[in-house]
């Protein structure tokens, strides 16, 4: 069964129509990364996966139950799908470790004793245990960022939405990001809104490019970097590769 | 002279204590109070819909409109026509919680809309619900912003409940207008319980400083630069 | 009605000196000479630190003590215009402080005196970053010309107590009447205020949000 599908979905802000009809599906640890030019609504995509923005029309299954049907408990649903936000948005009353297990403490009701062990294991994953007491405003971005999916990834989520999770990076501080999302591979569904072409390229099993409210296209690396279908996808990533570069450095 | 003032103030003290008593009762009930009814409405005002919204908006503007005084006769005076009574200390207190709570609801409705939407999408997205995160996200960061405002109110409080002397609560006023009254002493009197006055307004201000110290989260600064009240 | 002409006249009293004594404490403990920010500092913790109906006392009764005789009217309007002074200098300072410190130095360049610098400079823009809260300021003095009543003025309340005694029955409806004069006048004072701001609005430069 596919894990999760998008069906139809069209959002608008303001008379301003963001998203006109997009559609795809993702399976069970597959990692997908979405890229495009700024402003055609892959942010305002992923939330309307979790309806942190309900789309205006159109459907979302999660492992076969509906998340955009009203009756739905969206609480529960939200529990299964991680966020990493562009602004890591981290609690700031709260230390990094408390940040990670508050998810669990509250939502699942597990014992504090459990929930908190559950996030040091999160945090060692991402090499940040030295840091579990420490609070959002004396860690660095990267770190930040890395608290940010570790608190994610406590919530035991099926899928993983990052909404260019280091585009408020500085650029040394990207790499240890990327590495940790590159860990994550194959473990965890992920669904990426990025502008790394590297990351793209090397790690997705499918890249979606959309412009202007639709998917133009997708399909896996290989074939979009050096036999797009479409001349709009071959002039993105020939200009966007130039200037980012991949990982590799080629 | 100087003796004589000594030995003046001696005699007045227990009666001066009493009044003290009184005063620091109404004002910690009143901001008591008021702080949680002014939770209520500062909650109603951001995240409730247009009918709660337009309630706490409407009760606010009434209350902050009219002066004090004229809310504590309406309570005292006013009431018993329709054949609610209440003694003159129950009245100070419900007229102060409740003029307290308006004002308080303003403040704390700033507070809490200055904690970025961020920390309640982040809430949400962790399948917290509305009120759980309102309760561990939004209000442990609104609170701490609210301390200056906090202590701002709290001295407020502790001036205005001198108002109660006019419903004929013996607080520290009344105590000082019932001394003076029979030793003719108004200047000494009203010179020792304004002294009195002060010195609880410093020595509040002191505590709540230090207490804010401890609340601190470590990064944040903007409640908490140097002293808290600019005096 | 002649309660409300006497709230009135306390309230415009009571705003004129509290304003222009505010201003001068705000400019002296900014700008001023050694010694005299220390004492205006004293000044406003005194003022700031006791009750408003304390302070009426002292300056009625307790200054008749020792021979000095204030009528109700003028004590009242002495009590309020002091103690409000102490406030407004506090929203004053904040805008002073709000004022890149180049001003002051382009003025001087040009060959100003202090005093002209304050005048022509540094006056106008906070008289405008001011007006939220002196606006506020003007309303709660409105509302504590309400405690004028203790000291024996005439003023709103001492006619509602009038009626009061006259008429038991009545004391809800004219209270609440009281109550909704007074709303009336808090009202229209912030729509003015907020209409007076927009129009002596220097375009583009916001002030800094004061607390």
């Amino acid at each position: 069964m596919t894990m999760l599908e998008v069906k139809d979905v069209y959002k608008s802000y303001g008379g301003v129509a963001i998203l006109k009809g997009v559609s795809f599906m993702m399976n069970k640890d597959e990692t997908k990364v979405i890229i495009g030019p700024s402003g055609t609504g892959k942010s305002t995509l992923l939330r309307c996966i979790n309806q942190l923005s309900p789309p205006d029309k159109g459907q979302v299954w999660l492992n076969g139950e509906e998340i955009t049907n009203p009756q739905s408990n969206i609480n529960k649903m939200r529990e299964k799908i991680g966020f990493v936000f562009q602004d890591f948005n981290l609690f700031n009353h709260l230390t990094a470790l408390r940040n990670d297990s508050i998810g669990r403490e509250k939502e699942k009701k597990i014992e504090k004793e459990a929930a908190y062990k559950r996030a040091m294991d999160e945090l060692t994953r991402v090499g940040l245990e030295a840091q579990s007491g420490q609070y959002p405003a004396q860690l660095s971005g990267g770190q930040k960022q890395r608290v940010g999916i570790a608190r994610a990834l406590a919530m035991d989520p099926d899928l993983i939405l990052f909404d260019e999770p280091t585009s408020a990076l500085d650029p040394e501080l990207i790499g240890d990001v990327l590495d940790v999302m590159k860990s994550l591979c194959g473990k965890v569904a992920m669904l990426v809104v990025t502008h790394e072409m590297g990351f793209a390229r090397n790690v997705a099993d499918e890249i979606i490019f959309m412009e202007g409210g639709i998917i133009v296209e997708q399909g896996p690396p290989k074939e979009m970097f050096t036999n797009a279908k479409m001349a709009r996808t071959r002039e993105f990533l020939g200009r966007i590769g130039a200037l980012y570069g991949d990982e590799e450095g080629r | 002279m100087a003796v004589d003032f000594g030995q003046f103030f001696i005699n007045s003290l227990p009666d001066l204590l009493s009044g003290l008593g009184y005063t620091l009762l109404l004002t910690f009930i009143s901001i008591s109070a008021g702080f949680l009814l002014g939770i209520f409405l500062a909650l109603g005002r951001v995240y409730g819909n247009k009918v709660i919204n337009g309630f706490c908006v409407g009760y606010i503007e009434l209350i902050r409109g009219t002066p004090l005084l004229v809310q504590l006769f309406i309570i005292y005076f006013g009431l018993p026509t329709i054949g609610i009574n209440f003694s003159p200390i129950q009245a100070a207190l419900l007229g102060l919680s409740l003029n307290s709570g308006a004002y308080q609801a303003e403040y704390l409705r700033g507070s809490i809309q200055s904690v970025e939407s961020g920390q309640m999408s982040a809430a949400r997205s962790l399948g917290m619900n509305k009120l759980q995160a309102i309760r561990h996200v939004v209000l442990p960061q609104a609170l701490r912003i609210s301390i200056p405002a906090w202590s701002n109110e709290f001295i407020y409080l502790l001036q205005y409940s001198s108002i109660a002397y006019i419903i004929s609560v013996a607080e520290l006023t009344a105590e000082g207008k019932f001394i003076a009254a029979y030793t003719f002493r108004y200047l000494e009197v009203f010179a020792m319980i304004a002294v009195i006055y002060l010195v609880l307004t410093i020595v509040s201000t002191e505590i709540i400083d230090r207490i804010a110290k401890r609340l601190r989260i470590p990064g944040i600064g903007a409640a908490t630069r140097g002293s808290l009240r600019d005096l | 009605m002649d309660g409300l002409k006497t709230t009135l006249g306390l309230t415009a009293f009571g705003i004129l000196f509290g304003t222009i004594l505010g201003v001068c404490l705000a400019i002296g403990r900014s700008y001023g000479k050694r010694p005299l920010p220390f004492f205006i500092i004293i000044y406003e913790k005194i003022l700031r630190g006791i009750p408003l109906l304390v302070l009426l006392f002292l300056l009625y009764f307790g200054l008749a003590q020792i021979g000095i005789h204030f009528d109700p009217f003028a004590a009242a309007v002495l009590g309020l215009g002091l103690r409000s002074a102490a406030y407004q200098a506090q929203i004053f300072r904040g805008s002073i402080n709000s004022i890149p410190e180049g001003q002051i130095t382009a003025a001087y360049s040009l060959g100003m005196s202090r005093l002209k610098a304050i005048r022509y400079v540094i006056l106008p823009q906070i008289l405008r970053f001011s007006i939220p809260g002196w606006s506020n300021e003007f309303t709660i003095l409105l509302k504590d010309t309400s405690l004028a009543f203790s000291i024996g003025v005439i003023e709103l309340m001492r006619q509602g107590r009038y009626i009061q005694v006259l008429a038991p029955d009545l004391i809800l409806v004219v209270y609440l009447l009281i109550a909704l004069i007074y709303f009336i006048l808090v009202f229209s004072i912030n729509k003015i205020m907020r209409l007076v701001e927009k129009k002596y609005q220097i375009a583009g430069y916001q002030a800094e949000a004061h607390r």
